[in-house]
């Protein structure tokens, strides 16, 4: 199962340079959904594949891009670790690769960082057909700009990824989940005073007049917390966190559109109409709403944040939040200095870049 | 060595400064030897060279106006904060002007709620902690600079500290940035959300070394200060052991707040400069300390207390209270001053290494001081494998310098021997731009050098510094090789 396939992948690479066709990078195909419909011919990442180095006293894997994500947590797991931002799957094809060129970071993501906190290193092939390495596997490492955080989000426009090392974390000694029946102002409330306090939280969402709180650490820190916090105990806990973080939870069940919105945490309840999911603590809010975009961008932005397309309607106009044109220019050169010909999912992330 | 002082300005140099007259107020453009010394080096001080002029801005407009000067006059800018780099990355250019920030000093928005601050690029790393503490509030990167370092140096190199193994480095902890490129365009990054639209720029300016713009204004993530901190200190007779030890803490699923190691030149020093209370005859000593709840710290400390005397600790003391905890860390952290005493020059190396490589990058290290015949005290970041060796040597002796120099570079392509990096928290600066050449290939610095390119096409911010040319890293190679010494030919590169 575990090859090498860097050479094929370069092969395709120099091949799509010399005939100008561009590339589709593909994994497992479990975010297909998200961002713009890219052009291109279809490249396989999914045969790219293995752990190349694991030491769980290092905090540190490294594995290519095409090994599957539910491999990689289960040879974490059975060293008791785990990947701290608790990427979601969104499928059981996910592969490292597609999760860290996604970007995408679940429950845990205000408490322990994004996916892109994470990266320490990557292996890549730019468009110029060159194999590079940027960053590695140690904690700590400022030589040189840091390309391989750059590379996390980008959606494969920036280079294909083919090794990446990650810090992981162990898992938690103790977890448990507390909920509370109360409005979505007292849930907001209630979770920007918890955040001000020492507690150790490692989840906090709002859904159905509940709010749902998550703390995580050694025994007695969590049962510490919990007789602070108070509320009922939530039996279910691990079922919820997962369907909460692979949008399996019947909130995003239903048909329309799928908006994620990403605000300070503590701004106040949005007046747009529709159904809401408060995540992240109040960062990271989801809305089931077929308003037109800009009603919904300015929204957010008049409150320091911004709106993005995640599931449904057409994939084919503007999906993420626009750029002022300052920063698209900059995103413009960037995209040119990693991939001049432009071969790399091109259109995924902006129709510019 | 400083140059010496040269009486009149060039010709350019004074159109520079008639120039920059009328953007500043004349008390805000120094030029002439006399004036400009004070800024001719940073916190690497074996490097110093005196700016054409300097400027001392007041407001953001006034830099932009500084910046769209030298654009169309080609003049190269070098910003500055407090001067506290360790690799020159505000080493000044003769024939440019040095653009210290130091007048930026506003806190600008204290946010309790969303648990953020915005600040100017001048206001100091521990003024964001003490202005957020009313609130319960604290700024968590902690660079042992910390009073003096301003939050834009901080961005600039990325700054980590003591307590980086579980809070991060300065890239974790920023959430916005409003800078200048150097044609003078305002690009605002991010601000008071978990997350940006677009590539993470973010990333990219921090640890950028001033090559990618100017930084203005910094909004900051807040963390609650813990309710408890607590700290061990273990002493070992083997340096190696106290390696293992962090292992198996890190091992037992402890992150620990902060995980320091001295060996005993650099815990010796420290005591006689400090009087911390540190055991003198151990060979190494180790500080763990621990935060979070009450609770959690005195379940947690007894466990690591038991860890480290199981892993060869002949001793584990526990702070009996907050002054105790607090004099053992300044010991710790007063520790680059404390071995300065020990000779009347030291140099700071900065590499990073998988922490299991420890006990034998340190025998060899030793083997290198013999080689040398220069002294060298080991300050390490334990918990994230961040090695500080200080080399102690006279520059005043005859290639002393030299030595030490060639000890060092030793030292850092030892690091990335064993996979690690040649600079964790310091940066490149002018100092490690040999090395850098070791560390990456051709192709991955032509990369780099792209990078600038798309923010600072003419090359005006900070050249020369962070990534050597292609070029010199062809001569450092041909040197390296025509003495049979290219160290690792074949060497995977990380």
């Amino acid at each position: 199962m575990d090859a090498d396939h860097s050479a094929a992948l370069l092969a395709s690479v120099q091949e799509a340079l010399a005939q100008k066709i561009p590339l589709r990078i593909a994994g497992g195909n479990s975010k297909a959904f998200y961002g713009r419909q890219p052009a291109g011919k279809p490249l396989s990442m999914a045969d790219h594949r293995g752990i190349l180095r694991y030491e769980p006293g290092e905090l540190v894997i490294t594995a290519r891009a095409g090994t599957p994500l539910s491999e990689i947590e289960a040879a974490l797991d059975a060293h008791r670790q785990m990947l701290p931002f608790e990427p979601p799957h969104f499928g059981p094809g996910a592969t490292l690769g597609g999760t860290i060129a996604c970007g995408l970071s679940g429950p845990r993501r205000p408490y322990a960082g994004a996916a892109r906190d994470f990266v320490l290193g990557v292996k890549i092939i730019n468009g110029r057909g060159e194999v590079l390495k940027f960053g590695g596997e140690v904690m700590k490492n400022v030589a040189g700009f840091d390309a391989a955080r750059l590379m996390t989000g980008a959606l494969g426009t920036l280079g294909i990824l083919l090794e990446i090392s990650l810090k992981v974390a162990p898992k938690p000694h103790h977890e448990v989940t507390l909920t509370r029946s109360c409005s979505a102002q007292q849930a907001l409330e209630t979770m920007t005073a918890l955040a001000r306090q020492p507690l150790p939280l490692s989840a906090a969402c709002f859904s159905n007049d509940t709010l749902y709180l998550r703390l995580s650490g050694s025994e007695s820190g969590v049962r510490a917390a919990r007789e602070k916090i108070g509320g009922d105990l939530f039996s279910d806990q691990t079922s919820f966190w997962r369907q909460v973080r692979e949008h399996t939870h019947d909130f995003f069940k239903s048909g329309t559109l799928l908006w994620r919105l990403s605000l300070p945490p503590a701004a106040p309840l949005l007046s747009l109409p529709g159904l809401w999911f408060i995540d992240w603590g109040g960062a990271q809010r989801w809305l089931r709403n077929p308003l037109p975009a800009d009603v919904i961008r300015a929204t957010a932005v008049k409150l320091g944040g911004h709106a993005m397309l995640f599931r449904g309607g057409e994939h084919t106009g503007s999906v993420f939040h626009p750029l002022p044109p300052a920063l698209l220019a900059l995103h413009k050169r960037l995209k040119n200095v990693f991939d001049p010909q432009g071969i790399f999912n091109p259109g995924r992330l902006y129709a510019e870049l | 060595m400083p140059k010496s002082a040269t009486a009149a300005l060039s010709p350019d140099l004074n159109a520079q400064v008639s120039a920059l007259h009328r953007i500043l107020p004349p008390e805000a453009v120094l030029a002439g030897a006399e004036e400009s010394r004070p800024y001719e080096c940073d916190g690497l001080t074996a490097y110093r060279n005196p700016p054409g002029v300097v400027c001392l801005p007041d407001n953001a407009h006034q830099v932009q106006e500084i910046l769209r000067l030298c654009a169309q006059m080609h003049v190269p800018v070098v910003a500055r904060g407090a001067g506290t780099g360790l690799s020159g990355g505000a080493l000044p250019l003769s024939h440019g002007v040095l653009l210290s920030l130091a007048k930026f000093t506003r806190i600008l928005e204290l946010d309790p709620d969303n648990r953020t601050a915005r600040v100017e690029c001048g206001v100091r790393n521990l003024a964001i902690s003490e202005a957020a503490a009313p609130y319960g509030l604290y700024y968590a990167p902690d660079p042992s600079s910390q009073i003096v370092c301003t939050i834009g140096g901080n961005v600039a190199e990325n700054s980590g500290g003591v307590h980086c193994l579980k809070y991060g480095l300065t890239v974790h902890n920023v959430l916005g940035l409003k800078l200048l490129t150097m044609n003078g365009e305002l690009l605002e990054l991010g601000g008071n959300t978990l997350d940006t639209p677009g590539y993470d720029l973010l990333a990219l300016l921090n640890g950028s070394e001033g090559l990618l713009g100017v930084i203005l204004e910094v909004t900051v993530k807040l963390l609650p200060k813990p309710e408890r901190a607590q700290l061990v200190l273990a002493a070992f007779h083997d340096v190696a052991q106290a390696g293992m030890a962090v292992g198996a803490i890190l091992g037992a699923g402890i992150i620990p707040a902060g995980l320091e190691m001295m060996d005993n030149l650099a815990l010796r020093a420290a005591e006689n400069y400090t009087r911390a209370g540190y055991p003198v005859d151990a060979a190494a000593i180790l500080l763990c300390e621990l935060d979070g709840a009450n609770e959690e710290v005195s379940e947690l400390i007894m466990r690591v207390r038991d860890l480290l005397l199981a892993n060869g600790a002949y001793e584990a003391h526990t702070a009996r209270d907050e002054t105790e905890r607090l004099r053992l860390w300044a010991g710790r952290k007063s520790a680059f001053p404390a071995v300065g005493r020990l000779a009347p020059d030291y140099y700071c190396m900065d590499g990073t290494i998988p922490r299991n490589r420890l006990p034998e990058v340190l025998t060899r290290i030793a083997g290198l001081s013999q080689h040398y015949r220069l002294r060298v005290a080991n300050v390490f970041h334990a918990g994230d494998g961040n090695l500080h060796p200080l080399i102690l040597y006279d520059a005043n002796q005859p290639g002393e310098l030299k030595q030490a120099e060639e000890f060092g570079a030793k030292i850092l392509e030892l690091c990335l021997e064993v996979g690690g990096t040649i600079t964790g928290e310091h940066g490149v600066g002018v100092e490690k731009l040999n090395q850098m050449c070791v560390q990456f290939a051709s192709a991955e610095l032509a990369q780099f050098h792209e990078i600038k390119y798309a923010f600072d096409p003419k090359g005006l911010l900070n050249p020369g510094k962070a990534v050597p040319t292609l070029q010199r890293c062809a001569e450092f190679g041909a040197m390296h090789v025509h003495h049979g010494k290219l160290p690792f030919p074949g060497l995977e590169r990380f």
